[in-house]
């Protein structure tokens, strides 16, 4: 229905549009007047991101350390979150159910699985929430809107570095000597880094479109999760004596979250082995990363007019 | 005729902002039958790319073929009664609304005048003159230099040191006038300000006012969106008048402001000579009126 409001009382004081249109369009050709909320194109928008490099840092930071300022313990829950998740899937998975069957060193490869997945999962959740939870932020100013993904990516980062504090604590309790492959967790993370960014920036140009998808993503995640042995090794489930079809295991390892939880366990834990590894494990990591970081920079770039309106 | 002053001297002006035939309309989903029922939202699911009408969107056409063109220099004032399309006007100059119909060219990239959303109430006020600042564009080194002055124009610490609390502990004065000194801290080739002169007390506005017009030295144009016809008296020298989406009137001042009292003044000012016949197009205006406001 189109709604038209009440015609206005007649004017008598003055034209409604008084001036000839071809004439404004050719005052602003004359002056070099651009086309406001027009979309740059992919290298001017690349730069002008970059330009914003220290608003993305600033406003990551600023989410991260506000998010505990109201809290007696304030930034000790920063590494306290991490800990306690662990301890709680420590207790259903490793005591109660007693997943641990053939896994060694168990507690370190379930906190390493928890911890690296939770920086995928909540890295996707913030990026579905990017631009539909900050519509205030996206009316009121202008920047490149993908400096919020970017951002709120950049927060989860930075909060699994607490992570990660507690896990070397957390991996030296448990008699994980420290080793010259720890190194590889560096590289691991950037490649994450980009495949989350990636993910969460297609996200973010659904969850603008539609919503509802926050409602949905949890579900999604939790079973992502469950097929990403996470607190299970897929090597074993899977093994020639599980009874399984044999391409299953092959199937499950070529899951993105599976390739950067397993990465992260072969560089931090001694006796979780190269053999346990996808093939091709490292081009895997850097595929996935690639796929996902340029055609979600791309998708999310596509819309990037539209965000924040209607 | 009314808005073109510039036609004697078209080399001279520079424009800023033009609108040409700018349409804006908001679509609303969740209104006709059943409105946010289960079963209305399943079938405009269901219904999409049918008629929008049939799946329960309505459009509001806020904005009808306005047309202006804003130069260099000028404060321009947007007047009109609630619900006029003031706002919306101004959103889609500054490029975040999309228009109907129409174009809007711009040179630059106009601003709202606000960070509010950028700020964060847990932070301290200190943070958030960096995290606003950088929020419109501002390098570090440039908030650095102007940090002191931000926070001297707020007065946030004429009352002990505030600016190092959080800013839920201000008080919504407090926090509004630090708000508005972080969005003026910027140069802005385009300046667009909605209402921001409400805020804080006696003293702030008259500061925020000042703080206004060196803007508008400094920079190209502002507009400025106001129901209070003295911010806009003091502040603007050419008044867009929106009355119901469409442009009403544009001319100088004072001759605007007139004709608008005299509007919203209802039947105890002088009744306006125009006779009400239930005419459906707002047809060209009769010369003489217009010709006056010119």
């Amino acid at each position: 229905m189109s709604q038209v409001l009440d015609p206005p009382p007649p004017t008598t004081e003055a034209a409604p549009t008084p001036a000839p249109d071809h004439d404004l369009a050719a005052l602003a050709a004359r002056h070099g007047l651009s086309v406001s909320g027009a979309r740059p194109s992919l290298p001017e928008y690349v730069r002008q991101l970059w330009a914003r490099r220290h608003f993305i840092g600033a406003f990551s930071t600023a989410k991260l350390t506000a998010q505990y300022s109201q809290a007696k313990l304030g930034q000790v829950w920063q590494v306290m979150t991490p800990l306690l998740n662990a301890a709680v899937y420590y207790f259903i998975f490793g005591m109660l159910m007693n997943t641990s069957r053939g896994v060694e060193d168990f507690v370190p490869f379930l906190v390493t699985g928890v911890f690296v997945w939770t920086f995928t999962q909540s890295s996707i959740m913030a990026g579905t929430r990017a631009i539909s939870g900050n519509l205030g932020l996206v009316r009121a100013l202008h920047f490149p809107r993908a400096a919020l993904p970017v951002s709120f990516c950049l927060q989860q980062l930075q909060q699994l570095m607490f992570s990660m504090g507690a896990l070397v604590v957390i991996l030296l309790a448990f008699g994980v000597p420290p080793g010259p492959s720890w190194v590889l967790a560096i590289p691991a993370l950037v490649l994450q880094f980009v495949f989350n960014t990636g993910v969460a920036m297609v996200m973010a140009r659904v969850g603008a479109k539609i919503p509802d998808m926050a409602q949905l993503m949890p579900f999604l995640l939790r079973t992502w999760m469950y097929a990403s042995g996470v607190m299970f090794s897929i090597h074993h489930m899977t093994g020639p004596d599980s009874g399984l079809p044999s391409w299953i295991g092959p199937l499950l390892q070529v899951n993105p979250a599976v390739v950067y939880i397993d990465l992260m366990r072969f560089a931090l834990i001694d006796s979780f082995g190269g053999g346990m590894l996808p093939d091709h494990v490292w081009a895997l990591a850097l595929g996935w990363a690639l796929v996902a970081g340029i055609g979600g920079f791309i998708y999310f770039w596509k819309a990037e007019e539209t965000y924040g309106r209607g | 005729m009314a808005d073109t002053p510039a036609d004697n001297t078209p080399a001279e002006r520079v424009p800023t902002v033009v609108a040409d035939g700018v349409d804006i309309v908001y679509r609303v989903n969740g209104t006709g039958a059943g409105r946010g029922s289960a079963t209305a939202a399943l079938n405009r699911i269901l219904r999409r790319g049918k008629a929008e009408k049939a799946a329960g969107v309505r459009r509001v056409h806020a904005v009808k073929n306005v047309s202006f063109a804003a130069y260099r220099g000028e404060a321009i004032g947007l007047i009109g009664t609630n619900g006029s399309g003031k706002s919306t006007l101004l959103k889609a100059v500054a490029g975040l609304l999309p228009v109907e119909n129409g174009r809007i060219y711009t040179d630059g990239q106009p601003s709202l005048l606000g960070v509010n959303a950028a700020l964060m109430n847990d932070l301290t006020g200190e943070r958030n003159v960096y995290l606003g600042g950088l929020a419109m564009g501002m390098s570090r080194a440039q908030i650095k230099e102007r940090y002191q002055e931000i926070v001297d124009f707020s007065g946030i610490n004429e009352k002990g040191d505030f600016i190092t609390l959080p800013m839920r502990t201000y008080s919504s004065g407090m926090a509004a006038r630090l708000r508005f000194s972080i969005a003026a801290a910027k140069d802005h080739d385009v300046l667009l300000v909605d209402e921001a002169l409400a805020t804080g007390d006696r003293s702030f506005q008259r500061r925020s006012e000042e703080r206004i017009r060196e803007l508008r030295e400094h920079a190209g144009t502002v507009f400025l969106v106001s129901h209070s016809n003295k911010s806009i008296r003091d502040t603007c020298d050419r008044v867009l008048w929106l009355e119901r989406g469409e442009l009403r009137m544009d001319g100088p001042t004072e001759e605007v402001l007139k004709e608008y009292e005299k509007f919203t003044g209802g039947p105890a000012a002088k009744p306006k000579a125009a006779p009400k016949p239930a005419a459906s197009k707002p047809a060209p205006p009769p010369a003489p009126k217009a010709t006056a406001v010119a």
